[in-house]
């Protein structure tokens, strides 16, 4: 039997996890990434939840096998529009198919959209991601915060910025970050100010009350309003507390936005060019979210990944497969 | 400051030809500002500007009373837009920020909910015979002169800078909630950080003062003062932003809406009498200004010709401060030279002292 060409749009966790699988069992995966590496969002970040082992013990091992696979990849690579059976890159290459595989994510929040909290304006406010990537490169301040607050649901759950979704894994993001700060500064005092506390995971929960028991990490029920300067740099913020019922100020040294996954803006675009459903967020809508969440509405055209829904990097890793498996199931279906 | 998003903030503001809605309150409160504003558009800047003395209040207040129903305040601003355009003109203009929020609110009730202006537009008829046609352009005074700046800027005789040291002054900008609080785009920069002022500071070189509680309410909301046992909440508003702007030693404050400029003026006099606290320098408040006013003393105007002598906190150090020469002998008289009558001693002023006995005795 012939290996059948299968092109994966995105080549982070989702896209490398669905390209080795379908290796595994056959076939011929072409990966196409809009950046000049593969790795995703995943490569920039630190320590990951809820083990603190290196982002890079997952991504490396993945990035790895792909080239030691001999998968053809396409780096810096757009794609413009595709169908079933043809993939078109903006350089005017064409791709011909068997099928594809949607792992193109999702973006990042931009927190400067909620002004309030001052991203981008006023010194001492930083993003998750922020946070991540200084923690990667060593660049977290020598000098201990006195006080830090780390704000969960930044464009997540907020229908001001469009955004309703829950993006899933920044509770776990806050607990994980408070640990890792109290770690670089035992003395100083985090906060972390949430709607809900979402710990679904496995081992999540129990570092939740790690984080409060071992590390002293406080927890406060009630969204900030606004962040303002103050004359020595600090940041000026207020909330209510909703549990005490009492508004709160408070000044920090730091204050960390929790930005959520909101839908990619080529979605739109795909969804035209292939004849796919957007759901209401955004997301590109799986076929039925119980035994055909890989499925799309379209034959040939699958997902994986946070390209439906915000996920965790192990639910990626296991769409990939599950991905992949599906993929091969229809081809030899459609070979008869 | 740095500003990354502002600039996607913007509205078009028409260059001429503007149609002017007075403000019920200011002409008591900052008696010469309206007049300034229409001096400096006509004579100083060759502006065709109608001030109608047809136009109604908006009934904004009452509406945010309670007290006049939607449906009713949707008949009187259309007949306000009925009189712009019988008038000759499509370019709105609003001195008042309550007024402007009513007008906004009214122009997007509309957009979104197309039978209410049908309604509205029969109601206008019924009552007064008059044809609603919408403004082409909406902007507040405050935009106006913001779009003006520059050409202001061109004829400034006097920048804000302090005459003495050559550093530009330290101005506090307090914007009106119902400028862009309610429809974050209908204000230059926002709603978060709106910079309708600040670019007028900026551009006659000031500096602007960032301070915790800039965002802040001052406190004015109708509910805080209309009722009188509400008053304190309100006093406690203005006094919690005058405390967060003290330790930046700002030379003034200047403010686009007629109920913040009134209460944070007021309001200092206020606190100094029941506490003995004040905010600005050697013991005396912060001069609080409105933008016309500040754009006249930009412009060369006579302070007490912009009616700069009604304010409850002197004017006079941040005068001297920017090298305005003035004449204290006709501070309290009229434009015919009437002796208009002068408020007593108070600790919030040059004299202090007196006022705070007299309480205690």
């Amino acid at each position: 039997m012939r290996a059948r060409k299968v092109v994966i749009i995105g080549g982070g966790v989702a896209g490398m996890q669905t390209a080795l699988r379908l290796r595994a069992l056959g076939e011929e995966p072409i990966i196409i990434e809009r950046e000049a590496q593969l790795g995703g969002k995943v490569r920039n970040w630190y320590l990951l939840f809820p083990t603190f082992i290196p982002s890079a013990d997952v991504v490396e091992p993945l990035m790895r096998a792909v080239k030691e696979q001999g998968i053809e990849v396409h780096l810096g690579c757009e794609v413009v529009q595709f169908d079933n059976h043809r993939v078109e890159l903006a350089d005017g290459e064409r791709i011909d198919c068997d099928a594809v595989a949607l792992c193109s994510g999702s973006t990042i929040f931009d927190a400067r959209l909620k002004e309030e909290y001052g991203y981008g304006i006023y010194d001492n406010v930083y993003t998750s991601v922020d946070i991540e990537r200084m923690m990667a490169e060593g660049r977290m301040p020598e000098r201990s915060p006195r006080r830090v607050a780390i704000l969960h649901c930044v464009g997540s759950r907020d229908e001001k910025v469009c955004q309703r979704h829950c993006s899933k894994v920044c509770c776990i993001t806050g607990v994980k970050q408070a640990i890792e700060l109290k770690k670089l500064y035992p003395k100083a005092d985090v906060f972390n100010f949430y709607m809900d506390i979402r710990m679904f995971g496995p081992g999540y929960e129990e570092l939740y009350h790690t984080a409060q028991r071992n590390y002293n990490v406080h927890f406060v029920r009630g969204r900030i309003s606004e962040a303002s300067p103050l004359m020595d740099g600090c940041i000026q913020i207020k909330a209510e507390d909703t549990l005490t019922g009492r508004p709160l100020r408070m000044s920090v040294d730091m204050l960390i936005l929790l930005v959520g996954m909101r839908a990619n803006d080529d979605n739109v675009r795909f969804a035209e060019s292939a004849g796919l459903r957007l759901a209401d967020s955004g997301f590109m809508r799986a076929a039925d979210l119980f035994a055909g969440n890989v499925r799309s509405s379209r034959e040939g055209i699958f997902y994986a990944g946070t390209i439906t829904a915000p996920k965790s990097i192990g639910e990626v890793l296991n769409e990939g497969v599950v991905v992949a498996d599906s993929i091969v199931d229809y081809l030899n279906k459609q070979e008869g | 400051m740095r500003r990354t998003k502002w600039e996607e903030y913007q509205k078009d503001i028409a260059d001429d030809k503007y149609y002017y809605a007075r403000s019920c309150i200011r002409q008591n409160f900052f008696p010469g500002s309206e007049k300034a504003f229409l001096d400096i558009l006509r004579n100083d800047l060759g502006k065709d500007i109608f001030d109608d003395p047809l136009h109604t209040s908006c009934t904004g207040i009452g509406y945010h009373s309670d007290i006049v129903p939607f449906e009713t305040i949707m008949t009187v601003v259309a007949r306000q837009f009925a009189l712009m355009h019988e008038a000759g003109y499509e370019n709105f203009t609003s001195s008042c920020i309550t007024s402007f929020g009513i007008y906004t609110e009214i122009l997007n009730t509309w957009e979104e909910f197309p039978e209410t202006e049908e309604r509205t537009r029969e109601n206008l008829f019924k009552a007064t015979g008059r044809e609603l046609v919408k403004p082409k352009s909406l902007a507040h005074t405050s935009d106006v002169i913001f779009h003006l700046r520059k050409e202001i800027a061109e004829r400034m005789k006097r920048p804000l800078v302090n005459a003495l040291t050559g550093e530009p002054l330290r101005v506090v900008e307090h914007i009106g909630c119902h400028y862009a609080k309610i429809f974050p785009k209908s204000g230059i920069g926002g709603s978060e950080f709106p910079y309708v002022l600040a670019g007028m500071i900026e551009s006659w070189g000031g500096e602007v003062v960032d301070y915790p509680e800039r965002r802040h309410c001052c406190g004015f909301g109708f509910r805080n003062y209309l009722v009188q046992a509400n008053r304190g909440y309100s006093v406690a508003n203005s006094q919690k932003k005058l405390e967060s702007m003290a330790p930046y030693r700002p030379d003034f404050i200047v403010c686009n809406c007629p109920g913040c400029s009134m209460f944070l003026d007021k309001w200092q006099y206020t606190i100094a009498e029941m506490e003995g606290t004040t905010y600005g320098a050697h013991g005396h408040g912060i001069p609080v200004l409105t933008y016309e006013e500040m754009a006249g003393l930009v412009l060369g105007y006579d302070p007490w010709e912009l009616g700069m002598q009604m304010h409850a906190v002197d004017v006079e150090p941040l005068l001297e401060k920017m090298g305005v020469e003035y004449d204290p002998s006709t501070k309290y008289l009229g434009p015919k030279g009437k002796y208009i009558g002068k408020p007593a001693a108070a600790a919030v002023n040059c004299s202090a002292g007196v006022t705070l006995y007299d309480i205690k005795k």
